[in-house]
């Protein structure tokens, strides 16, 4: 939420929201009976805000960009593939890639709960896991495309992926044009998170 | 809510990401992962327990509201907490068999490494192949009272083809009720548009579920 007002970001600076405080509740009784780890806690927001996000599933597409060979494995077993690269774990035990391309675009989105590949993209976005994208994803795919300014201009397919069970999807967006020759780690550079979901197609690098 | 209408547009974050929009949504997330180490719920239990707020609670919560409230009730269900120290925030009633499964810092990077793989080699034969069309069954948990199933409501009753036979998969339906992990088979199966939606905006566009075979007939 956004607090660029200044009279609105002090209110909620001295005055806590109701959620905030029962998160403090529940967190000030599970310390007290000795259950959960106040420094653990600290680890895990540190892991998923500064090691595990989507600059992991970056370098997955940037090499399969770059390696026609490593890219023939990830499209076959994409589980095993990522990880010899060390992503593996919590909510990416099983992983299916998806390519894009000039006649097939790829959208992931979970309308049961809010599934994603933590590995390789870390967290879900606040707008992955909103009511208006579970419940449009599936029935206008293109509408919410262009809510996110994707216009698919060669008369793309558009195939949804609902992550129903424990299998987790990550897409490889196409190449853009204007990388020819440039080095994994500068094409690692470019791939956004929403590329790797089906909400962005990247732009023509100069 | 697959498919529901009335939503809105969705409010992208472009050029304002965060992990975390707010600072207790970390604190959430984290209490959330750190307490399911208790080993005292699955994931299908934890994932039941959100479903079952009242829709009112479901409907005006935001996400991170949900998880905690999802938790909350899981910890008493399970007598981990009680609501008497819900409300006083002091300890009542011991918890000594749980310490040694307490998280600690130095093995959060490795627990959460670890993963939990759902694919099991035993389970039920599989009665469909790449390619054969099928039809859903009632989108309603057969198997136990009190609900939890994956089959969303708008993929119910519907008829597609099988795209990937995945292997035996732990079944959500029956494990979410601690009835038995009863791994089947997991395909995922290509509905087109044109099938799931009366009014599809474009009816060749392909919608693709994870599906277990005890959610599908043959056509």
């Amino acid at each position: 939420m956004p607090h660029d007002d200044l009279n609105q970001a002090h209110a909620h600076s001295v005055l806590p929201s109701d959620a905030e405080l029962r998160v403090n509740a529940l967190e000030t009784l599970l310390i007290r009976k000795g259950l959960i780890d106040s420094e653990a806690l600290d680890a895990i927001i540190d892991i998923y805000e500064n090691k595990i996000g989507p600059k992991n599933g970056a370098r997955v597409v940037a090499k399969a960009w770059s390696d026609p060979v490593f890219k023939a494995r990830l499209l076959e077993d994409a589980t095993a593939t990522v990880a010899e690269l060390g992503f593996y774990g919590r909510q990416g035990e099983h992983i299916v890639s998806l390519e894009n391309t000039d006649s097939i675009h790829n959208l992931v989105v979970c309308t049961l709960c809010s599934c994603y590949p933590w590995p390789l993209l870390g967290i879900p976005p606040g707008w992955y896991k909103s009511d208006a994208y579970r419940a449009r994803a599936v029935r206008e795919p293109r509408k919410v495309l262009a809510e996110f300014g994707v216009v698919l201009e060669n008369g793309e397919d558009v195939r949804v992926w609902d992550s129903t069970a424990e299998i987790r999807y990550l897409v490889i967006p196409k190449r853009p044009p204007g990388t020819e020759g440039w080095s994994e780690d500068a094409l690692t550079e470019i791939v956004t998170r929403d590329s790797m979901i089906g909400t962005a197609i990247l732009p023509v690098s100069e | 809510m697959g498919g529901r209408f009335g939503d809105g547009p969705v409010d992208s974050d472009f050029g304002r990401e965060h992990v975390f929009e707010e600072e207790w949504h970390g604190r959430a997330f984290a209490v959330t992962i750190a307490s399911g180490f208790l080993g005292q719920w699955n994931l299908d239990e934890s994932r039941h327990m959100r479903e079952c707020l009242s829709p009112k609670d479901y409907g005006r919560f935001s996400y991170y509201e949900k998880w905690l409230s999802g938790l909350a009730d899981i910890l008493v269900a399970k007598e981990v907490v009680t609501n008497k120290e819900l409300e006083t925030l002091s300890p009542d009633i011991a918890s000594e068999d749980l310490i040694a499964r307490v998280l600690k810092a130095k093995d959060v990077f490795s627990s959460l490494a670890k993963g939990g793989p759902t694919n099991r080699e035993e389970g039920y034969k599989a009665l469909f192949k790449v390619g054969d069309i099928v039809t859903t069954c009632r989108a309603e948990n057969k198997y136990v009272a009190g609900g939890h199933t994956r089959l969303p409501n708008y993929a119910s009753g519907k008829s597609g083809k099988i795209i990937s036979c995945n292997g035996n998969h732990v079944f959500p339906d029956s494990n979410a009720h601690r009835a038995g992990e009863l791994p089947q088979p997991l395909y995922t199966v290509a509905f087109l548009a044109e099938v799931l939606w009366e009014h599809p905006e474009n009816p060749d566009d392909l919608v693709m579920l994870d599906l277990w075979q005890s959610y599908l007939q043959p056509l």
